[in-house]
């Protein structure tokens, strides 16, 4: 038996996406700006897929920016900001558990002579908003928070966030990052408070190298691609039609009987929650562990993400125990997937507080509308044969 | 401008009775490096070695193919004249003159070898006038017989070929002429430098890796396969056994004291190298190891790795400094690779303060704490070996 268990880094295409793409290669594999019937058929995909996708946020298609993923939507949203704002302020503001897509850009721009301020998090992940708000100043042009943080589910009370930004200063501009938060939220942009949002398509059951930035009408950034003047001259170069067509028909695919995948998800969440608290030396990560005495566990994972789920092994290297866990057919993440490749620690692990020991320790589990029970209680299975076993050889 | 490279060695040279048989491994791995590149007609001359092109190729990307061919002393680009009448001869040799010296200001010398008995020139006769020819034609240029800056060599046969410069190849010797050895063969800087070493003196190569899953992962084997494909540009196609040392490392962590696990480790991964080296018909062993580099590698630590060993184990790393080594794994490319960050097995459950003295006696009387088990873990690790061809 598999189970995948690592949603969150990525997931499998839905089948009708996948049909609908070979559709657009095979048969009406136009280029869109061409001006006859063949670049009217491939066009198509594309106004459709705005459609869907705008229909689904409740926002203008035209607001909606297709992009390679979620990395060049954040790029797009922070240095185009950053750009277009040059003379009027310097001064960003992000968390410090943002993904490494926002964090990174962010770090760019310090050398082009912008002043970035890091909000620390309380130990669940949720930002500290007197300190988000104590750091807006006269030059603040931009506020950058994560809908859903990728490593350990936290999600943030954005529309509350963007509010009390706004009263503060209101013509600063408010960012999400909801690459993990959208399709598991109901996410109403306009209605948010929010100006820019970034989604990617592979986390939601879409292709790889698709996805989309909202930006709200009015909002000027400065476009970061220039060429031949596709999406009004924002964002040059051919559209990937294949890619937006099946982003689009994911989308759709998703919000049909949403509320009960949603309500499934959960149902996982809480149930591998459940089984790794009864093991030994297992913690599981911001979940309000310090309300458990007022709110049940039920209560307290819906102020979490509903699909991500972070759990320390005292004692057992996240790496070796992700191989164990691997031989068995059971693929989770250790930290995020994203970052795991360098040697450097989870900002996101270290700004909750988790234990230094901890650090190294630490498994994300993450689930989609695909996985079943069954896959949990398989992986909890693993977890009790591996675990105990790993323990018994440890470096002295 | 260059269609042909004229290969020189050294030491095979030096051969006696078997010469040929180091020039043929030398030839066959030249064609074996220059085989994607492009269609090379490679032949054996007095004392040479000549590469022509018949097909287009990538001049940059010849050169260094031809660069990792050990027994390679130098390598000369060959201009070819395909018109050998002489007004012709002597302008494409200006021309190449003209094009390769920039600054004219230099002594030369012709040389001349008539293959060509027919053709109407005499060799000396050739030197002659193509000296003048230049003179002429580049008066700033000197000629000096005995020492010249500049020997232009000028070949007549079916074609004319000159050629002046040369270009350093590896040295060494080609591989395929000094016998078989195991490469114990990590994810480190230093074992592949002495693979790459080894086979410099014409020694084939084979290596083996120790996996340790789950403690190693996936693509730490990836990273070795990676660094056995880089240096099989050097020693040709090379087969790579992959043992699974996992048991046995749990094994020797539980029933032996801790500070002596690398060294005991160490000591069965010589025995089964070993063991699979005489399977192949190897004649010796080859490691990284540095003189105190690590607490594994100081000379007490080595002899008693080394006790296990009936086999020759090579080392030729053994008085190199870490830098030195380095600089080698730059030169021949697998440094990248080598400093990627995955746990190697040697390293998962090192001590805080392993031994750096063992006492033979004393490590042998604590592997007798093994007897129970571990010849079966030996046998089972070598049986089932995976085997990886690279090419």
């Amino acid at each position: 038996m598999e189970a995948y268990l690592d949603n969150a880094a990525t997931t499998k295409v839905y089948e009708n996406v996948r049909n609908l793409m070979v559709e657009a290669m095979d048969v009406n594999f136009g280029n869109p700006s061409s001006m006859h019937m063949k670049g009217v058929d491939a066009e198509k995909y594309i106004k459709d897929a705005r459609e869907i996708i705008a229909s689904s946020m409740k926002v203008l298609p035209k607001e909606i920016v297709f992009t390679s993923g979620g990395t060049e939507s954040n790029n797009m949203a922070l240095i185009g900001t950053a750009l277009a704002n040059i003379r009027s302020g310097k001064h960003i503001i992000t968390t410090k558990i943002e993904h490494p897509s926002v964090h990174n850009p962010l770090i760019a721009l310090e050398d082009y002579g912008f002043r970035i301020t890091f909000v620390d998090v309380d130990s669940n992940g949720r930002v500290k908003e007197q300190e988000l708000l104590d750091a807006i100043c006269d030059d603040t042009i931009l506020v950058s928070i994560m809908y859903v943080n990728n490593e350990i589910g936290a999600k943030e009370d954005i529309p509350h966030l963007a509010k009390i930004v706004k009263e503060k200063k209101p013509d600063i501009l408010f960012h999400t990052d909801a690459i993990q938060a959208f399709g598991k939220y109901k996410i109403y942009p306009k209605k948010e408070n929010v100006d820019l949002m970034s989604v990617s398509g592979h986390k939601i059951h879409g292709p790889k190298g698709t996805g989309f930035l909202f930006v709200k009408d009015k909002v000027k950034i400065k476009s970061i691609i220039y060429g031949g003047g596709q999406q009004k001259g924002f964002r040059s170069g051919t559209e990937n039609v294949p890619g937006i067509a099946g982003l689009g028909l994911a989308v759709k695919e998703f919000y049909e009987g949403y509320d009960e995948k949603i309500a499934h998800i959960y149902a996982l969440k809480k149930h591998l929650i459940e089984g790794l608290q009864n093991m030994e030396d297992v913690q599981v990560n911001a979940i309000f562990e310090e309300k458990k005495d007022e709110l049940s566990l039920e209560e307290r994972i819906h102020m979490t993400a509903p699909h991500v789920v972070s759990a320390s092994f005292a004692g057992i290297r996240a790496e070796v125990l992700l191989h164990a866990l691997e031989d068995k057919g059971v693929y989770v993440s250790s930290g995020s997937a994203c970052a795991s490749n360098h040697p450097a620690l989870s900002g996101t692990l270290q700004a909750i507080g988790l234990d230094k020991s901890l650090l190294d320790s630490t498994l994300r589990f993450s689930f989609s509308t695909h996985t079943t029970m069954e896959e949990v209680d398989y992986a909890l299975e693993a977890l009790r044969q591996i675990v105990p076993l790993l323990r018994r050889y440890t470096r002295k | 401008m260059y269609k042909a490279f004229l290969v020189k060695y050294a030491e095979i040279g030096l051969k006696g009775k078997n010469r040929y048989m180091f020039e043929n491994a030398l030839r066959d791995q030249i064609k074996f490096n220059l085989q994607n590149l492009g269609e090379f007609e490679v032949s054996k001359e007095q004392g040479r070695i000549f590469v022509e092109a018949v097909s287009e190729f990538d001049y940059e990307e010849t050169v260094a193919a031809l660069q990792k061919v050990f027994g390679i002393w130098g390598i000369c680009p060959v201009v070819v004249i395909d018109n050998t009448e002489w007004e012709n001869i002597e302008e494409a040799v200006g021309d190449y003159v003209d094009g390769y010296y920039k600054d004219k200001n230099i002594t030369f010398k012709v040389d001349a070898k008539r293959g060509n008995k027919q053709y109407p020139m005499t060799s000396p006769e050739i030197c002659v006038e193509m000296g003048s020819y230049l003179l002429k034609r580049f008066p700033e240029m000197k000629v000096d017989v005995h020492n010249p800056e500049a020997r232009i060599t000028v070949e007549v046969r079916n074609k004319a070929y000159v050629y002046s410069h040369v270009l350093k190849g590896p040295g060494g010797m080609p591989i395929g002429t000094a016998g078989k050895a195991m490469l114990l063969l990590s994810g480190g800087i230093d074992s592949p430098v002495a693979g790459y070493m080894i086979a410099k003196r014409g020694v084939t190569i084979e290596a083996t890796y120790f996996h340790a899953p789950p403690y190693t992962s996936e693509r730490a084997k990836q990273k070795v396969v990676d660094l056995a494909k880089i240096i099989s540009a050097y020693t040709g196609p090379m087969k790579l056994h992959v043992v699974n040392f996992t048991d046995i490392q749990l094994y020797i962590y539980e029933k032996c004291p801790h500070e002596e696990l690398t060294i005991i480790m160490r000591r069965y991964m010589m025995k089964i190298a070993e063991k699979i080296a005489a399977d192949r018909n190897c004649l010796g062993l080859v490691t990284g190891e540095s003189i105190g580099q690590v607490a594994s590698q100081t000379m007490h630590s080595l002899a008693a790795t080394n006790a296990v060993c009936n086999m020759p184990v090579y080392r030729p790393l053994i008085a190199f400094d870490k830098q030195d080594i380095i600089e080698v794994s730059e030169k021949i490319g697998t440094y990248e690779t080598s400093i990627q960050p995955y746990e190697d097995c040697c390293t998962i459950f090192v001590a805080k303060h392993p031994v750096t003295r063992p006492v033979l006696k004393i490590i042998e009387k604590n592997e007798e704490n093994l007897s129970e088990q571990i010849d079966e873990l030996v046998r089972t690790a070598i049986a089932t070996r995976e085997v990886i061809s690279i090419k």
